[in-house]
């Protein structure tokens, strides 16, 4: 049991370095039909398909928007329903209490501000940023991963890691260059 | 058979000058875009620049100061003409925020991808813009240290703001518009700022880049939340944008003044905003790209496109007027008819056609594809119809207000030195944002232009393949 911990301890993963999207996506495609699941690709800029070649299809960002959207919307109308209809009612010539349709520009506004609070918020807590500090960030050339390199790790607590066979493994990937990260 | 002899073009290949150079490579834009920032000191032209700036932004402080000590009745406004060049400016600098939105929003869902390389600039623009625009409304209250009494809050006075007055929606409008604005911005940034804060070598700066980045690390799990987030913030942008502007447009359709109770105005509001925008973005844009050796990526082509959109929107807002001018004459309302009699030959006449003059006689250069690629003659039509909107608000509030029902409460409007000082001064608080924003944030979208340089190598090698 002590000696397992350590291992984990002692790695956070593999990390490969390649030239293009295509070779990064045939890799971890690659790496995924050889049974690899507890890994992630980093590229500086969006690859199609990319994030279901490393195992994550779907996201909740859309819905949580929406909900995002529906609270504000509610909220915008209720507060203008409670302050002009109960709270603080005005009769001007018998006019409804209730003038919904001039409620309409405000009800839209609080739908779309809410939804966009939503929208930020929602896919930075989804993406667990901020976040100070990442061990990728120990590999010596992921420097790179921002600007022109692509990269893929196979972390340590996959079930299938095992430090020299899976190295051989991304070198038969033609990595640029494969390397231990620390955790 | 030698290459040189074969034809290339592949059927329905684009003929037209590229949205970026062909030698840009993923790497030539990140240096470029990154070097601009990450160089050390700062260039004269850019200190000349700023000092001019900023000198322009201490008139507006100057000016900010002898209003809060003497009040409004500095400025030319009085009954009847209330609103001057308060509101003139408000709408003005509203407007050109506008383009910002579009060119990030509209064009990101239109699949425009020549707007890659000009997005994070207008949407910089936009914010600035949106921030010399909420100022005015705000020292036009003639109290604007109580200006949080336009938010509904519970107070001592036991009151809520008039939910169902267009300038209530202004003000809700306006914020939104500027918080949105603010978000879709970073949220473009923080992949940026990643790269700056990967490539900075003073170790201060890579730790501001690296506080900024929020810790980005480009994984791709993180892209395709980051992709569906921007997506919809895109979504959400181009229906509020058109909102903001109409909701300006009804502050005057909802009075009864003649001139301004006109069901016109909404979409025409939306269109005079595009127009104006557009003309902002090419006025700046040109100069940039010629001095920071930009034109691999923001090319001709673009330049070409803004045109494009300045002589369509313009021709809307062309339409606007003749339809101000037709609704008048056939309204058959007396008011509404020596309104424009008044507007076309009163003392304020000299306005009106020159706003004519500016806003729709001289745009239609812009049907020559010459002038719409050639930089220098399109920066001075981009000027003159900077000009012309701001001419048109002033047309519309002053014209109107001057001269209403009864003779006997006519008047006369003209700004004071104290309005030019504060209308000057915030085009000097925007050149000084937009100068900071030059020197401190890559101002060209570093992973949007390596998207789009690696999509168009795969254009090509598929095409050339086949």
């Amino acid at each position: 049991m002590i000696e397992h911990a350590k291992t984990i301890s002692k790695t956070y993963g593999l990390m490969a370095e390649f030239d293009s999207p295509e070779a990064l996506l045939s890799a971890a495609k690659a790496a995924r039909g050889a049974g690899y699941r507890k890994m992630d690709a980093y590229a500086p800029m969006p690859v199609e398909g990319l994030a279901e070649a490393v195992g994550f299809a779907k996201t909740k960002v859309p819905l949580i928007v929406l909900i995002g959207g529906i609270i504000g919307g509610l909220s915008g109308f209720g507060l203008q329903l409670w302050t002009s209809a109960f709270d603080y009612p005005v009769n001007i010539g018998g006019r409804p209490l209730n003038s919904w349709p001039a409620f309409v520009p405000i009800t839209f506004e609080l739908a779309v501000l809410f939804a966009a609070f939503a929208a930020v918020f929602g896919m930075l807590a989804l993406n667990g940023l901020p976040q100070p500090y990442h061990p990728v960030f120990n590999a010596s050339r992921f420097g790179l991963a921002s600007s022109e390199r692509f990269f893929l790790c196979i972390e340590a607590i996959d079930g299938q890691y095992d430090a020299a066979g899976t190295r051989a493994f991304l070198e038969g990937l033609s990595a640029r260059s494969v390397e231990e990260v620390a955790p | 058979m030698t290459t040189s002899e074969v034809d290339t073009r592949w059927p329905g290949e684009d003929l037209r000058t590229p949205v970026v150079a062909p030698d840009e490579t993923e790497s030539s834009v990140t240096n470029k875009i990154g070097g601009i920032v990450l160089r050390k000191g700062f260039p004269r032209g850019w200190l000349l620049g700023f000092a001019a700036a900023f000198t322009l932004m201490m008139v507006m402080l100057y000016g900010i100061t002898w209003l809060l000590i003497k009040g409004v009745g500095v400025w030319g406004i009085d009954i009847p003409v209330a609103w001057g060049f308060a509101i003139v400016n408000f709408v003005w600098w509203i407007g050109i925020g506008h383009a910002g939105t579009l060119i990030s929003a509209i064009l990101l869902l239109l699949k425009q991808e020549w707007r890659t390389s000009i997005n994070r600039f207008a949407e910089a623009m936009t914010l600035f813009a949106v921030a010399c625009a909420g100022m005015f409304p705000l020292l036009h209250l003639g109290r604007p240290w109580e200006f949080f009494w336009l938010f509904p809050y519970p107070n001592t006075m036991g009151v809520w703001p008039q939910f169902r007055s267009p300038l209530v929606w202004d003000v809700v409008a306006v914020s939104t518009y500027g918080t949105v604005s603010l978000l879709f911005w970073y949220v473009g940034l923080v992949p940026d700022m990643a790269t700056m804060r990967d490539r900075a070598k003073n170790p201060v700066v890579r730790v501001v880049y690296g506080i900024l980045s929020l810790g980005w690390r480009g994984s791709a799990v993180h892209w395709l939340r980051y992709e569906k987030a921007y997506v919809l913030l895109a979504g959400l942008a181009t229906p509020l944008v058109v909102s903001v502007h109409s909701i300006v447009g009804m502050d005057f359709a909802a009075g009864v003044v003649p001139g301004w109770h006109s069901t016109i105005f909404p979409p025409y509001f939306v269109a005079g905003a595009i127009f104006s925008g557009f003309a902002m973005v090419a006025t700046l844009v040109i100069p940039i790209r010629k001095i920071y050796g930009l034109e691999g990526m923001i090319t001709t082509r673009h330049l070409d496109n803004m045109a494009k959109v300045m002589l369509a929107t313009g021709l809307i807002v062309a339409y606007g007027y003749m339809t101000e001018l037709g609704m008048a004459w056939y309204s058959d309302n007396q008011y509404e008819w020596y309104m424009m009699l008044n507007r076309m030959f009163g003392p304020y006449a000299w306005s009106y056609w020159m706003l004519i003059a500016c806003n729709i006689v001289i745009p239609q250069l812009l049907w020559l594809k010459r002038v719409r690629t050639n930089p220098a003659p399109l920066f001075v039509v981009a000027i003159v119809v900077n000009i012309g909107m701001w001419l048109e608000r002033f047309v519309i509030i002053i014209t109107s207000l001057q001269r209403d029902f009864l003779p006997s409460s006519w008047g006369s409007y003209a700004g004071t030195t104290w309005d030019w000082a504060v209308f000057v001064g915030t085009i000097g608080m925007f050149l000084t944002f937009l100068f900071l924003f030059i020197r401190g944030m890559p101002m060209i979208s570093a992973f949007e232009m390596r998207h789009l340089v690696n999509h168009k190598k795969h254009d090509k090698a598929r095409h050339g393949a086949a």
